[in-house]
């Protein structure tokens, strides 16, 4: 089967930074894979570049076999990739409700003389949407608070409602930047559930930034791992832990720097997810 | 430091204070004196032979100083008094000074401030001459002291009593419009005995005052509302539906007895009302800040003048009606054919002026519109465009849409009356419709945030030249109902400050509120146009309504749905700002 994301040597480029270098990726459909690596490695640098916020200046990436990487952002939305961002950017003024409909622009073909006209076809329609976002917001646990200003809800629900946000797009991939930035624990158990939750039970392939390692141990099948924008590392999350050029690239090199971050690496260990399917196999 | 030692400081603080607000209230008096508007308003009475406008100006300077001082005052009635009689005597201190300078002295004030006029000496003096110079500190203590009496007064008095001030002061400024209707006819005696040519007379200031207080005191709005909320929802509605025809009624027969001048103010007010919701869909929920608004007004204005006109310049004559069937033909003279023609082409204008501008943004964005709009005025002046616009002598020769002869229901402005309310009627509709629609909704995603709407998969170009389109064929419909109002156009109607105005009332209006738009056309056009006395200073008001409104009301008159839903946040505990609450600080 043919990955649904594939990268070819992507190369982005701020000035004389160099912020992705020559980067291959594949992601499989169904999957559930993390990128990771320290501050400035380039990780988002590659989500926009996705998403279609930045323009690669060399190589290709293809979603689905077709090339996206020259297209607008809201073609590529079309195409069924949706996203969230590293800080939260809800429409602010915009009620929970209408933050689920407009998700929902592009799946909803009412013309605004329609709309004036009050036809029935766009009642109809509209109905439709609402129900869909009411949809949402069960799946978030928001129910009945659709009418809250989204800039009014705690900070966990706003992070739940960007994700439904990017669901009401109806994608295939949905690419999460760093979903449980500045949460406790117990969110971050209940936001790695929901991930889960999405690819299990709705199918979307999930591709996620991470900083919290507990996470992204826990919830990803294959790790890449960036550093200065190039690849250093790619494979399962035990792979990972143990390959010799991560633990420098977060700690730095040298014997006691190794001995540290072996240690720290070995406490990092996954957390059973819950409900917990038995214990993963570290 | 002890109890009593704090509390004095604390008094002392109080009398400071009183005297802070009275040395800003010397110099609001300076300053309105100064600038002319007491000195020249002196000659327009408020009441006959007792008080002129410019005098109501420093009156109202020194009730302002006491009133303000007795709610900083310390506790005790005796105090507040003093305290108001404190800030309204130093309110006057700057007006005795000037008295001393200019009067006594013999300074030739006048050679810088030329408003420093003999009426404005004796408006100060209360015409007894050089010895009246303490006459304003001693005013100006009166009225502080009967500002801080009536705000020491319970409730229940004194917003009759308010209500009684206001009332006399409303009608004396709204005399002539109340007046002209009534003489020549049935209460033409009684205008006689209310109404002096300018103002009103005294036996009219008791009047207003009277049935204001009474209308105060008995007027049981609290309880009626109590029991208008405490009906079903359906029988509310029943109730909306005769107050709608009620509304109707008073609007259709308005300007048959106010007469032809209230008519064409509040036709001007129609049409900038339909500017203002075009504008209000470009800006307003989309946030594209276009102040090249008047560009499509001059579109359908043009088109309206250039289609219907009788002069040369005019495209058609009435022998040009196409006769499709029996009895039934085309003109295309017709102001009813022109409008659409006006409408479609703006857009048309719109998607045109719209496509380069697409990816600028913000204040970009306002400068590039503002360049589109001065073309379009320079272009309408040209030498280029002389042959089919006319240049500087304009399209003129407009008829009414209407052709009703002077005399009858329909003739002059009345008729642009109607067609102007029936048309901010209709459009109201619409853009009520698409702000809750699906395009709607793209708009103020895309003014929220612009990358995040179009990752969505909002199309930018499309979303934005709707915008654009659609703002200025209410634009275009405003420019057909100014051509039909004013009977010309030329390129000098066309000009920055009808964006400006649109733009203006927006914000005083609220931000995206249709509503707003309405209270925004009536307080920016409709009452600058009312008072033609006032034209001199008609930016002065509209800079300090502006100033006021960004630091009291930054929502606006009317703020948007948006921003009511702020304030009704379920939480009870929700601020009333929520831009201050960090995200995520609110708990559920």
């Amino acid at each position: 089967m043919a990955p649904l994301l594939m990268a070819e040597g992507v190369t982005k480029r701020f000035g004389g930074l160099l912020a992705v270098n020559n980067l291959d990726f594949s992601l499989d459909q169904g999957a559930i894979v993390s990128v990771i690596g320290p501050n400035g490695a380039g990780k988002t640098t590659f989500f926009n570049c996705v998403a279609g916020f930045y323009r690669v200046d060399e190589g290709r990436i293809l979603f689905d076999g077709r090339p996206i990487h020259a297209l607008r952002r809201d073609h590529i939305a079309h195409l069924g990739v949706s996203r969230t961002y590293q800080s939260i950017r809800l429409f602010a003024n915009m009620t929970a409700m209408e933050n689920l409909l407009v998700g929902q622009h592009h799946h909803l073909s009412s013309s605004w003389i329609g709309a004036v006209l009050g036809l029935p076809s766009v009642r109809a329609e509209e109905e439709m949407a609402n129900q869909e976002a009411r949809r949402l917001l069960r799946f978030i646990g928001l129910q009945g608070r659709g009418d809250t200003l989204a800039s009014s809800l705690p900070y966990g629900d706003q992070r739940r409602l960007e994700v439904a946000r990017a669901l009401a797009t109806k994608p295939r991939l949905l690419l999460l930047d760093e979903p449980t930035a500045g949460m406790n624990p117990v969110e971050r158990q209940q936001m790695t559930d929901f991930v889960r939750r999405l690819r299990d039970e709705l199918g979307i392939t999930i591709l996620l930034i991470e900083h919290a390692m507990r996470v992204v141990m826990g919830i990803s099948e294959r790790i890449t791992v960036l550093h200065y924008g190039e690849k250093i590392a790619e494979g399962t999350p035990t792979e990972i832990q143990s390959d010799p050029r991560v633990i420098e690239a977060y700690l730095g090199r040298g014997s006691q720097a190794q001995a540290v971050g072996q240690a720290a690496v070995a406490e990092l260990a996954p957390v059973p997810p819950v409900p917990s399917p038995g214990p993963p196999t570290a | 430091m002890t109890a009593v030692a704090m509390a004095s400081a604390g008094q002392r603080g109080a009398w400071t204070g009183a005297l802070r607000i009275g040395l800003i209230g010397s110099a609001v008096a300076l300053y309105v004196c100064l600038n002319g508007i007491v000195p020249i308003f002196h000659a327009r009475p408020l009441i006959r032979d007792t008080i002129s406008l410019g005098q109501t100006a420093l009156v109202l300077t020194f009730l302002g100083a006491g009133y303000l001082a007795t709610r900083r005052a310390p506790p005790g009635a005796a105090k507040a008094l003093a305290a108001a009689a404190l800030a309204g005597a130093t309110s006057g201190v700057s007006l005795s000074v000037l008295l001393l300078v200019g009067r006594l002295a013999g300074i030739d004030v006048r050679a810088v401030f030329i408003q420093a006029s003999p009426v404005l000496y004796e408006v100060l003096t209360l015409g007894t001459g050089e010895a009246g110079f303490w006459i304003p500190i001693a005013v100006g203590a009166i009225i502080g002291t009967a500002a801080g009496a009536m705000s020491l007064l319970p409730r229940r008095f004194a917003y009759p009593l308010l209500a009684g001030l206001l009332s006399v002061l409303i009608v004396g400024l709204f005399a002539s419009l109340l007046r002209t209707p009534m003489l020549g006819g049935p209460l033409h005696e009684l205008a006689r005995l209310l109404f002096a040519a300018e103002g009103i007379t005294r036996v009219g200031a008791v009047i207003a005052f009277a049935a204001a207080v009474l209308f105060g005191v008995f007027w049981p709005q609290a309880h009626l509302r109590r029991r208008a909320a405490e009906l079903p929802h359906a029988q509310r509605r029943r109730l909306i539906i005769p107050l709608i025809g009620l509304s109707l009624l008073f609007f259709l027969v308005l300007p048959q007895v106010l007469g032809p001048f209230f008519a064409h103010v509040v036709a001007f007010v129609a049409l900038y009302i339909l500017m203002g919701f075009g504008l209000n869909i470009t800006l307003g929920l989309a946030g594209l800040l276009d102040l090249g608004f008047v560009a499509f007004f001059a579109v359908g204005a043009y088109t309206v003048g250039l289609f219907t006109s009788l002069s040369e310049l005019g495209l058609f004559t009435d022998s040009q009606c196409l006769a499709l069937w029996d009895g039934f033909a085309v003109c295309p003279q017709s102001f009813w054919f022109a409008v659409p023609l006006a409408i479609l082409l703006a857009m048309a204008f719109g998607a045109f002026l719209g496509l380069p501008i697409l990816g600028i943004r913000g204040d970009y964005l306002a400068i590039a519109t503002l360049g589109f709009g001065e073309i379009i005025r320079i272009l309408a002046g040209s030498d280029l465009l002389l042959p089919w616009l006319g240049g500087p002598q304009g399209v003129i020769n407009i008829p009414k849409p209407i052709d009703a002869p002077p005399g009858t229901p329909l003739a002059g402005a009345t008729q642009i009356y109607y067609i102007g309310l029936v048309c901010a009627a209709v459009i109201w509709f619409v853009a009520i419709r698409l702000r809750d629609s699906r395009l709607g909704r793209a708009w103020i995603a895309i003014r929220e945030d612009e990358d995040v709407a179009e990752a969505l998969g909002v199309s930018l170009v499309q979303t934005k030249l709707l915008a654009y389109m659609l703002g200025a064929a209410f634009a275009g419909l405003g420019g057909a109902v100014f051509a039909g109002l004013i009977g010309s156009v030329f390129y000098t109607d066309i000009n920055l400050f009808v964006s400006i105005n649109v733009v203006a009332l927006i914000i005083v209006g609220g931000m995206g509120s249709f509503p707003g738009v309405v209270v925004g056309a009536i307080f920016l056009i409709g009452l600058p146009e009312l008072f033609r006395e006032f034209a001199e200073y008609r930016f002065l008001f509209y800079g300090m309504a502006l100033i006021a409104m960004m630091i009291y009301r930054p929502g606006g008159l009317l703020p948007s749905k948006i921003a009511q839903r702020e304030l009704h946040v379920p939480d009870a505990v929700a601020p009333t700002d929520p831009g201050m609450v960090p995200v995520g600080e609110r708990g559920a």
